[in-house]
């Protein structure tokens, strides 16, 4: 009966606080501005099952896809173990579903544990290439310190769990007089637990059990301040993907109504014009000014740094990454998102994302070629960031580097960027 | 050269099948004035009905929206709407990504609703009609040849197919760089950085990518844009093999095996 009590406060302590965390997600990604997502229906479910069901950009690399689908599919495989295991917590009973499935039990557990196996494999590969390999794009500076610490501690959670689930079943097979017949703890325990006494097996089977249910729990709840929050987010993200050709930028609605207002002031064109209130500022200072999708961007981010190993300015060297633009969003997205819910919605703490976290020279160096767009696996789009960061610093505070603020004057006054009149523009023609 | 403009025709009564858009590159920029001659040949050559708007024609606002400044973007996407409406234009073409997606793809919204097509697709489409004919030529025949992807033409508009199509047709040889189509990296110049000086950094990027293109040991890099023309050419002539290998737009290499 005590087990059978602390199971379910446990079980409803886990459940109840990973509830909590995720509205606390939620709220701050309502933070965002509003954006038009849930369009053309069938072409997001479409996007989503190839993206993130299927892994469909993850394949670029044919063999760490692999590994990751492994992992991915075990996970996935792993729950139905954990619905058993809850039942039994629950009632008090032992492998509640065998005796009633049969050999189809046999099958799952078996199939469960295949998986677990590569799964296992999978982990260990990743661990081995992130702390020896030195793969650049997981030894730069950005991941030093709590961001490499976050992506082992969630390798070794998944070992943690793996080891629990087969020796759970191990110590369990051992303890049988005639062998469940699972595909490896079967094995496991006909060789590691031979011969060990009945308490022994009963103790580690316990372990195993117990470690399992409350492993989950941690790792579950660990994930919404982890970067491994993507095993859930990497769905609703790629559900909300843009639609777009990426080459178009979204054309600012409140400037459309100036400039109309602007070249036409008698206004008899606004006829059917949409009048937009004004923004409280034009593009992004902070997190705030970015729309919703971007704030779900920053939380889906697994910090996996192909958009950065792709980047032209980071190849060469120059500082922008675009994994540590969806990284500071994140990070301040959760600074201001918790001030907020402690001193009220209005509440200004006097730091930024631009300025306190991403630098001018970083958004600068951008070419806007969506190379970092077209790499993630994940459909996470660091470029709109940029580029909002921009208009933030271009239309509201007129800072840029000199020869762009040149190109912008000649536009604006002989509608070419370099200083050319518009009269020579057919010259070419009767030249040779 | 016959290049009629717009406002000619329209006095003649006529109105042309396509809008040539040159862009501001194409109008001023000495080597790109070459890339716009050589379209000019082809479509004459094809007796393609076109007209440009020659003094009427102002910059997309293309490198003014990527460097952040939506109002004098939008102020060119009006002045220029109004101009393409008033002449009911119905296809354009352009021999510049940057023009290419802003009119394609931004200009909609705002008011402006064209057939936009890039001029790799264009000629693609000449050489299928049997306008305009090849068959015969040895100009390139059997030259190692390697296409430069521009990113507002293939990630930023899925074009890849368009330009390979036409370098094929010159009977050559079509390597291609270890980084390419979807996957290629840009020359240097997009989101305005055409108009600045780099970041500081290790290394120029025109210069890492005219590496991956000397890697192929093609004679010839072809592109499709006027920017990345001007980078690759720096980049050719900062490695020194200015003697080794060439910088042509695809629209030149078409004229030139044309004949024209």
């Amino acid at each position: 009966m005590l087990e059978i009590f602390i199971f379910c406060i446990l079980l409803v302590t886990g459940f109840g606080w990973f509830a909590f965390n995720v509205y606390k997600v939620c709220h701050n990604i309502r933070l965002g501005r509003d954006e038009m997502r849930s369009n053309q229906t069938s072409k997001r479910w479409r996007t989503m099952i190839l993206v993130a069901f299927g892994q469909k950009k993850m394949f670029s690399k044919p063999l760490v896809a692999l590994l990751h689908l492994s992992l991915y599919v075990a996970f996935v495989i792993t729950q139905i173990e954990l619905i058993e295991i809850i039942a039994d917590g629950i009632t008090g009973e032992h492998r509640i579903f065998q005796a009633s499935l049969g050999n189809f039990y046999v099958f799952i557990i078996s199939f469960i544990e295949l998986l677990s196996l590569l799964a296992f494999v999978g982990t260990i590969a990743f661990l081995a290439r992130r702390n020896m390999l030195k793969l650049p794009r997981f030894t730069m500076d950005e991941l030093k310190g709590w961001p490499m610490k976050d992506a082992n501690l969630i390798l070794i959670m998944e070992i943690v769990l793996i080891l629990c689930i087969f020796t759970m079943n191990g110590a369990d097979e051992a303890m049988q007089s005639e062998s469940y017949g699972f595909l490896i703890s079967s094995f496991l325990g006909a060789s590691v637990f031979q011969g060990m006494d009945y308490n022994t097996l009963h103790v580690l089977e316990n372990i195993g059990w117990w470690g399992h249910f409350i492993m989950v729990l941690t790792f579950m709840n660990y994930l919404p301040y982890s970067k491994h929050f993507h095993i859930f987010l990497a769905f609703p993200n790629t559900y909300f993907s843009n639609l777009e050709k990426k080459g178009k930028f979204k054309n600012m609605k409140s400037v459309t109504t100036e400039v109309k207002l602007m070249l036409d002031p008698s206004g008899d064109s606004q006829d059917g014009v949409e009048v937009e209130t004004p923004p409280k500022r034009f593009g992004a200072k902070d997190v705030v000014d970015l729309t919703w999708k971007n704030l779900l961007d920053a939380y889906t981010c697994t910090e996996c740094g192909r958009c950065t190993s792709s980047c032209p300015a980071n190849i060469t060297g120059k500082k922008l990454s675009p994994r540590k633009i969806m990284m500071d969003t994140r990070d301040r997205l959760v600074e201001i998102g918790e001030l907020k819910r402690k001193h009220g919605k209005d509440y200004d703490d006097g730091k930024s994302l631009l300025g306190n976290y991403i630098s001018e020279e970083e958004i600068w160096a951008c070419t806007s070629c969506n190379a970092c767009v077209q790499e993630c696996p994940v459909n996470i789009d660091p470029l709109s960031i940029i580029i909002d960061l921009r208009r933030y610093l271009v239309m509201e505070e007129s800072k840029m580097p000199n020869e762009l603020a040149g190109m912008l004057t000649n536009i604006d006054n002989n509608g070419a960027p370099w200083q050319f009149s518009p009269s020579d523009r057919l010259n070419w023609a009767n030249e040779n | 050269m016959h290049v009629p403009t717009m406002a000619n025709l329209m006095a003649e009564g006529k109105s042309p099948d396509i809008l040539f858009w040159v862009g501001c590159s194409g109008s001023f920029d000495d080597r790109a004035k070459k890339i716009t001659k050589a379209l000019v040949k082809i479509l004459n050559h094809c007796k393609v009905n076109f007209a440009v708007l020659g003094s009427e024609e102002s910059c997309t606002g293309d490198p003014a929206k990527r460097a952040g400044n939506e109002f004098t973007f939008q102020v060119q996407a009006h002045m220029n709407i109004q101009v393409l409406n008033s002449y009911q234009v119905k296809k354009i073409v352009t021999a510049c990504p940057h023009c290419f997606n802003t009119l394609k793809n931004e200009y909609p919204e705002l008011g402006g609703n064209y057939i936009v097509v890039h001029h790799t697709q264009l000629i693609q489409d000449l050489i299928l009609s049997g306008r305009l004919a090849l068959e015969g030529n040895e100009t390139f025949k059997g030259k190692k040849i390697t296409f430069h992807d521009p990113c507002y033409l293939g990630r930023a508009n899925d074009v890849y197919e368009a330009p390979r199509s036409l370098i094929e047709k010159l009977d050559a040889e079509l390597v291609e760089m270890k980084r390419c189509k979807a996957n290629g990296l840009c020359c240097g110049a997009g989101g305005a950085q055409m108009f600045k000086e780099a970041e500081k950094g290790k290394k120029e990027i025109n210069l890492e990518r005219t590496d991956d293109a000397l890697e192929t040991k093609a004679s010839i890099i072809a592109t499709g844009c006027p920017f990345c023309n001007t980078m690759m050419t720096d980049g050719i002539k900062h490695a020194e093999k200015e003697s080794e290998i060439k910088v042509w737009d695809i629209a030149e290499l078409i004229a030139n095996a044309a004949d024209l």
